[in-house]
């Protein structure tokens, strides 16, 4: 009796501690403690490795704001995060809808799998295969012309749109996956207690089935819109000499110029806006949810 | 009803314009792996000599084989920690909760390009450095909070009710939990175990990063061959994982309904 009391007692840390600390301890190394150091090394001069002289210094956050180039790239890698946030909801949302609601059984299960399953492909070859269809005289150049009767050429390859439409084929899934879930989970009979108190189909939508899978969404265009704004390899792939944006050239700073303490500050003013955006956001999705 | 119908080819229709969208340029790729121009170029010639010049290429065979090894470790691993986290969260009530599970946000928030430069500075500065375990630790970091998120989001499907009725017919803890908890949240397990699965084995930015020659994973090998110029061995190679994993995830899904399926 006395033992089961006190599995039944779930107050407190420390029963919780065995279960937690694993990942925790996992993520304190593997994350925590290396932004921390980032932090550190974005105020140095040098490494402060093999014996190099170093000291403090301001001189990279400096260099940002004394430099336009720096947030001008900012501000394109934030407008593309946007863009292709919405293009996923746009494709992703009335997709997923189609497979929570109208699909059944095996078949939804059949497409639902289709749609997950370009996650397991590699995502810089996804981003490649669009170099096939884009550019002039590829797949997508050499269809249009044999349809149509007038010459058109096709060479969206090394543009903006081919950036995005790369970035959207390869988030376009998260929107899906993350909408189907809240979808799914809604209740059949509130839809049609909504259509027999005499809604039409629009205001069902807007007013049960949207309100109700906005954890969905919120969830799915976060998924997204991070990663897309510290995005290098798709737009260093797909749009060439117009693909330089913010992460291109935090990128550069550690592989190429290797003034690592600049790159460190740009990441973290990078990790700053996005934290900015993430917390206004945060408050309308509680209320939306 | 007519327009129920009308709506619901119209939804059918679309879903087919999206795999089309989805999967026109897999499809182009592998097609591409068979055909005899190294430039792509068409008419369509069929050959298999980029298959068997694949073996050849002993640094893209051993960096597929460091992308399925971290895959299957970062899986395991955090499938068995996150659903541990998971359960802790769900069941116990303490003062900070909500500081750890805020603390899951950043892995997932910040931009894996912020992540990776800090990891390659801090493993640098530690002794860790650069290479497999590296890669590792970075990958089951990543994959954590995503196992975490999607096996917490199943067990609020999950009614305690349950819990306390096993625990008063003389259930011990760990029978709760592997014959009456689990079960249940097993859909969000697998599918936190796919997630974590995708997140490796897709995972590029932070890999890039930590990698070192002869210490790599597929697709930084395949970024560096890009950047040489692209050649139909990468499409053959890449045809070859995509048939291997479809395999796998179809295998997954004639055992377990995942997708959150009540």
């Amino acid at each position: 009796m006395a033992h089961q009391l006190a599995i039944g007692s779930r107050r407190g840390l420390r029963p919780a501690l065995p279960l937690l600390l694993p990942a925790y301890l996992w993520l304190t190394v593997a994350i925590f403690l290396p932004l921390s150091a980032m932090a550190f090394f974005s105020f140095m001069t040098d490494l402060p490795l093999a014996g190099k002289e170093w000291s403090f210094t301001l001189g990279n956050y400096a260099a940002f704001f004394s430099q336009s180039v720096y947030s001008t790239l900012l501000i394109a890698s934030l407008r593309l995060g946007l863009e292709v946030t919405l293009w996923c909801v746009v494709i992703g949302y009335p997709a997923a809808y189609v497979l929570a609601k109208v699909l059944k059984g095996r078949s939804r299960e059949a497409i639902f799998l289709l749609v997950i399953l370009p996650f397991w492909s590699n995502g810089l070859v996804r981003i490649f295969s669009w170099a096939m269809v884009l550019r002039e005289g590829g797949i997508l150049d050499t269809a249009l012309n044999a349809v149509l009767p007038f010459k058109i050429n096709i060479d969206l390859m090394y543009s903006y749109p081919a950036v995005i439409i790369g970035l959207v084929h390869s988030y376009v899934p998260y929107m899906v996956l993350t909408c189907y879930l809240t979808l799914q989970a809604i209740d059949d009979s509130l839809i049609e207690a909504g259509r027999s108190l005499g809604a039409s189909r629009r205001q069902v939508l807007w007013r049960v089935i949207i309100p109700l899978s906005m954890p969905g969404l919120i969830a799915g265009a976060a998924l997204i819109f991070v990663p897309v704004v510290g995005s290098f390899m798709e737009p260093r792939i797909l749009g060439g000499r117009t693909g330089t944006f913010y992460g291109t050239v935090i990128e550069d700073q550690f592989v190429a110029v290797f003034n690592w303490p600049l790159g460190a500050a740009l990441s973290f003013i990078l990790l700053a806006v996005v934290l900015i955006i993430l917390a206004l956001a945060a408050p309308v999705l509680r209320r939306a949810a | 009803m007519a327009t129920t119908r009308i709506l619901e080819g119209l939804g059918r229709f679309y879903i087919v314009l999206l795999l089309a969208f989805l999967y026109l340029p897999i499809i182009l790729m592998a097609a591409m792996s068979f055909n005899a121009s190294p430039f792509y170029q068409l008419p369509f010639e069929w050959t298999t000599d980029w298959y068997a010049s694949l073996w050849q290429n002993d640094q893209l065979i051993a960096a597929t084989w460091n992308s399925i090894e971290i895959a299957i470790i970062t899986t395991l691993i955090s499938t068995v920690l996150g659903s541990m986290a998971s359960l802790a969260l769900y069941r116990h009530e303490f003062r900070g909760k909500k500081f750890l599970q805020a603390l899951l946000f950043p892995p997932i928030a910040i931009p894996w390009l912020i992540t990776g430069t800090a990891m390659l500075i801090f493993f640098f500065g530690v002794g860790i450095g650069r290479g497999l375990i590296a890669i590792l630790l970075g990958h089951v970091a990543l994959a954590l909070p995503y196992v975490i998120v999607v096996v917490s989001a199943r067990l609020q499907t999950f009614a305690p009710e349950l819990e306390e009725a096993a625990r008063s017919l003389g259930a011990n803890q760990w029978q709760v939990t592997m014959r009456v908890t689990l079960p249940w949240i097993m859909p969000g397990v697998i599918a936190g175990g796919l997630f974590a699965f995708a997140v490796s084995f897709d995972q590029f930015v932070v890999s890039y990063f930590l990698s070192t020659p002869g210490q790599t994973t597929l697709p930084v090998e395949i970024y560096a061959a890009i950047r040489k110029g692209f050649t139909p061995e990468i499409n053959a190679v890449s045809t070859i994982i995509i048939v291997v994993s479809m395999a796998l995830m179809l295998l997954t899904a004639r055992f377990f309904k995942f997708g959150g399926e009540k």
